[in-house]
């Protein structure tokens, strides 16, 4: 009696190692296109990162001597990298608020229930069309010394021109100012979508109770878009982190390394002086610096926000 | 602090060509429950809306009291609304949610804490105050929602379907909790709903609304007993009147009904309704009883039994319709058996197939004096 039972219950253990590696299996052959994916463009690259920030190479990249730590002290220790840092911080800090903050206007304003509103919704998400080097190369005849227009307009008023990418105090808001307009397209669009998302009836009740324009917009409209805000703020932050293009065809990271944001700095360290190693090890502390700022994020900015 | 509605001629189009409400005259009475009931589609959601100020009026004037509102705000308008949805403010505690419009009106602080904890004892909400709303059972959403009317002692309570998404037993203790509350305040309430049971049973007075137009307004017995058409006899009672066509046998005075049942007329029946090319008749379902000795028998094919333990639901074929009889108490009846059956002429209404409107009511519909002239006729 003992035996028989104790060879059935192996018999189902059998069993159900049987299914559950046909499960796992079965689960993997799903996965597969995406592991395949990440392990060659994004895992890869990572750890080979990782390993070539304890390097010096070659100029072809190739590691030569094992130097351990020594990058990271060194750009520890560089003053172009400090700078590159609070630059970073600097246009983060510029941008990710007046983008949400301009965004959510629009959308609020977009999401009025006008005659003609469709041909404002595509024009203020129309930036999200255009391409980084077509935007910049547009920004760059309005920042011209001479001929552009923002100081023409100045000019009119009265005011001296100014050397917008030049002027070690006004490239960096330059910049900012380009990346705020290519911005406003994406953050707009998702934004309204937010808004639209929103149950009718809540404001049809506080319509009926009384409540006043701002008092929906703070005690409902906001609170109600706290997830899309969110969202929104987490990627235009790591956007903002990672911004490179408009750098690379309005300053290249001068005047005086004012705008030499990371990205850019990591670009002209690996490929125009052919330093790897070191441009590695920036990487690595830009992807840990985008890690633990998202992480903050969703630790703290979280809790207040709502979900349905 | 009650006041009337008052609406004349009202209409509502949609860019100039969609009518969904056409013509609507109707008074609503101080501390009256009124409830508006028809089909979905059938513009009751979208007068309620335009009581409310959510909807524009496209045409005639609406009143409360003797203030014409057509282009007031909602918040000037003096009342509150219960969404189907309930629209509670998810982020909000239900303290928050019910002070919401106290706080917009700029209610003194201390008379919003007596009006919330009023409220809340009433309504069964005190111990669920620092909640959000997800965290409250469907029931106590609405309960909620309730609350937010009540604080705001507006008057006029605007109600659109709020039962609908509550389970049975829920909706039937609601249903008693609501009119409770409006007699209490003395609210003049405007109910929507689909639910025909619902009207009857909540409401001083019912408007059965079908494709925008208003097909009776009056007492829920009267619109029972008495459906001014063919729409208000199907959509009110439940199970609905049953309905057949009629062809006159003036020779043997008969009509027989969907070319199957012939039932006796007297000639004074027949004689009223001579100037009527198409006839259709209506009778309830309770009408249809038990044989007795004594009263006229017609026999039927049993088609559906349904044996709820107090009453038994006969469901038989006639024609090409399909009658219910209600039965009180257990029967066993078999499917397929021709079952005898008491019809009289005198439970009949009778409708203009081409109008639809009512021509002669049931006896059930007549009042004490007209039923006695009846049976001295015969």
């Amino acid at each position: 009696m003992q035996s028989s039972r104790s060879e059935l219950q192996d018999v189902f253990m059998k069993q159900k190692r049987k299914t559950r590696r046909k499960n796992f299996i079965k689960g993997i052959m799903f996965l597969l296109p995406s592991i395949i994916l990440f392990s060659l463009f994004l895992f890869y690259p990572m750890i080979k990162t990782l390993y070539l920030s304890f390097f010096l190479t070659d100029m072809a990249g190739t590691p030569t001597v094992f130097v351990g730590l020594d990058n990271y002290i060194q750009l520890y220790t560089s003053d172009i990298f400090r700078k590159s840092f609070i630059s970073t911080f600097l246009f983060v800090l510029y941008i990710v608020p007046t983008s949400i903050i301009i965004a959510l206007f629009l959308a609020v304003l977009a999401n009025e229930k006008l005659k003609g509103v469709g041909l404002f919704r595509t024009m203020y998400s129309s930036t999200m069309g255009i391409s980084v080097a077509a935007g910049s190369i547009f920004w760059m005849y309005l920042f011209n010394p001479s001929m552009g227009l923002l100081n023409e307009a100045l000019g009119v008023i009265g005011i001296d021109s100014i050397g917008w990418l030049t002027d070690p105090d006004w490239a960096l808001i330059a910049i900012s100012l380009t990346t705020i307009w290519m911005n406003i397209g994406f953050t707009f669009l998702i934004l309204l979508g937010g808004l639209q998302s929103i149950d009718q009836s809540l404001y049809e009740n506080a319509n009926i109770e009384g409540a006043g324009y701002f008092r929906k917009l703070f005690q409902i409209t906001v609170p109600m878009l706290s997830p899309t805000l969110f969202f929104v703020l987490v990627v235009t932050i790591i956007n903002a982190f990672q911004t490179f293009g408009q750098i690379d065809i309005l300053t290249k990271g001068g005047p005086q390394y004012e705008t030499n944001l990371i990205v850019y700095s990591i670009y002209r360290e690996a490929f125009v002086n052919r330093q790897f190693g070191p441009a590695s090890a920036q990487a690595v502390v830009l992807f840990v610096i985008i890690l633990i700022m998202t992480v903050v994020q969703f630790k703290f900015a979280e809790r207040k926000v709502h979900y349905q | 602090m009650t006041e009337k509605i008052t609406m004349n001629n009202i209409v509502k189009r949609y860019d100039k060509e969609v009518t969904v409400l056409d013509d609507i005259d109707l008074t609503i009475n101080e501390g009256e429950f009124f409830v508006m009931v028809g089909p979905s589609g059938s513009g009751k959601s979208t007068l309620l809306r335009m009581i409310a100020g959510l909807e524009d009026i496209t045409d005639g004037v609406m009143k409360i009291d003797d203030n014409v509102i057509n282009h007031l705000p909602p918040k000037k308008r003096n009342l509150s609304m219960v969404f189907q949805s309930y629209a509670l403010y998810p982020h909000m505690t239900v303290r928050d949610n019910i002070l919401f419009g106290l706080k917009a009106r700029k209610v003194n602080k201390e008379e919003q804490q007596k009006r919330l904890h009023e409220t809340a004892e009433m309504i069964g909400l005190s111990d669920y105050l620092d909640r959000k709303p997800r965290q409250l059972s469907g029931g106590q959403r609405q309960r909620v929602a309730l609350a937010r009317a009540i604080v705001s002692q507006a008057p006029i309570c605007l109600m659109d379907e709020p039962l609908s998404n509550l389970d049975a037993k829920l909706r039937a203790n609601m249903r008693i909790e609501i009119r409770r509350l409006q007699r209490q305040f003395g609210l003049t309430m405007v109910y929507v709903t689909h639910d025909q049971v619902e009207a009857m049973t909540m409401g001083d007075r019912i408007m059965v609304l079908d494709s925008g137009k208003i097909q009776q307004v009056g007492r829920p017995i009267d619109l029972y007993n008495e459906p001014a058409n063919l729409f208000v006899a199907s959509f009110i009672g439940s199970p609905k009147m049953n309905i057949g066509t009629v062809q006159k046998d003036i020779g043997s005075k008969k009509f027989i009904i969907e070319g199957e049942l012939a039932v006796d007329v007297p000639d004074r029946v027949i004689e009223s309704l001579k100037d009527i090319p198409n006839i259709t008749v209506g009778i309830r379902a309770e009408h249809i009883t038990p044989p007795e000795e004594g009263k006229e028998i017609h026999t039927l094919e049993v088609m559906n039994v349904e044996n709820l333990g107090n009453e038994t639901s006969i469901a038989f074929d006639v024609g090409k319709e399909i009658w219910t009889a209600k039965w009180p108490g257990q029967w066993d009846i078999k499917v397929g058996e021709a079952l005898p059956v008491n019809i009289s002429h005198e439970d009949f209404a009778y409708f203009d197939s081409d109008t639809t409107q009512l021509i002669r009511s049931s006896r059930s519909a007549l009042k004490e004096g007209d039923e006695i002239d009846a049976v001295q006729q015969k």
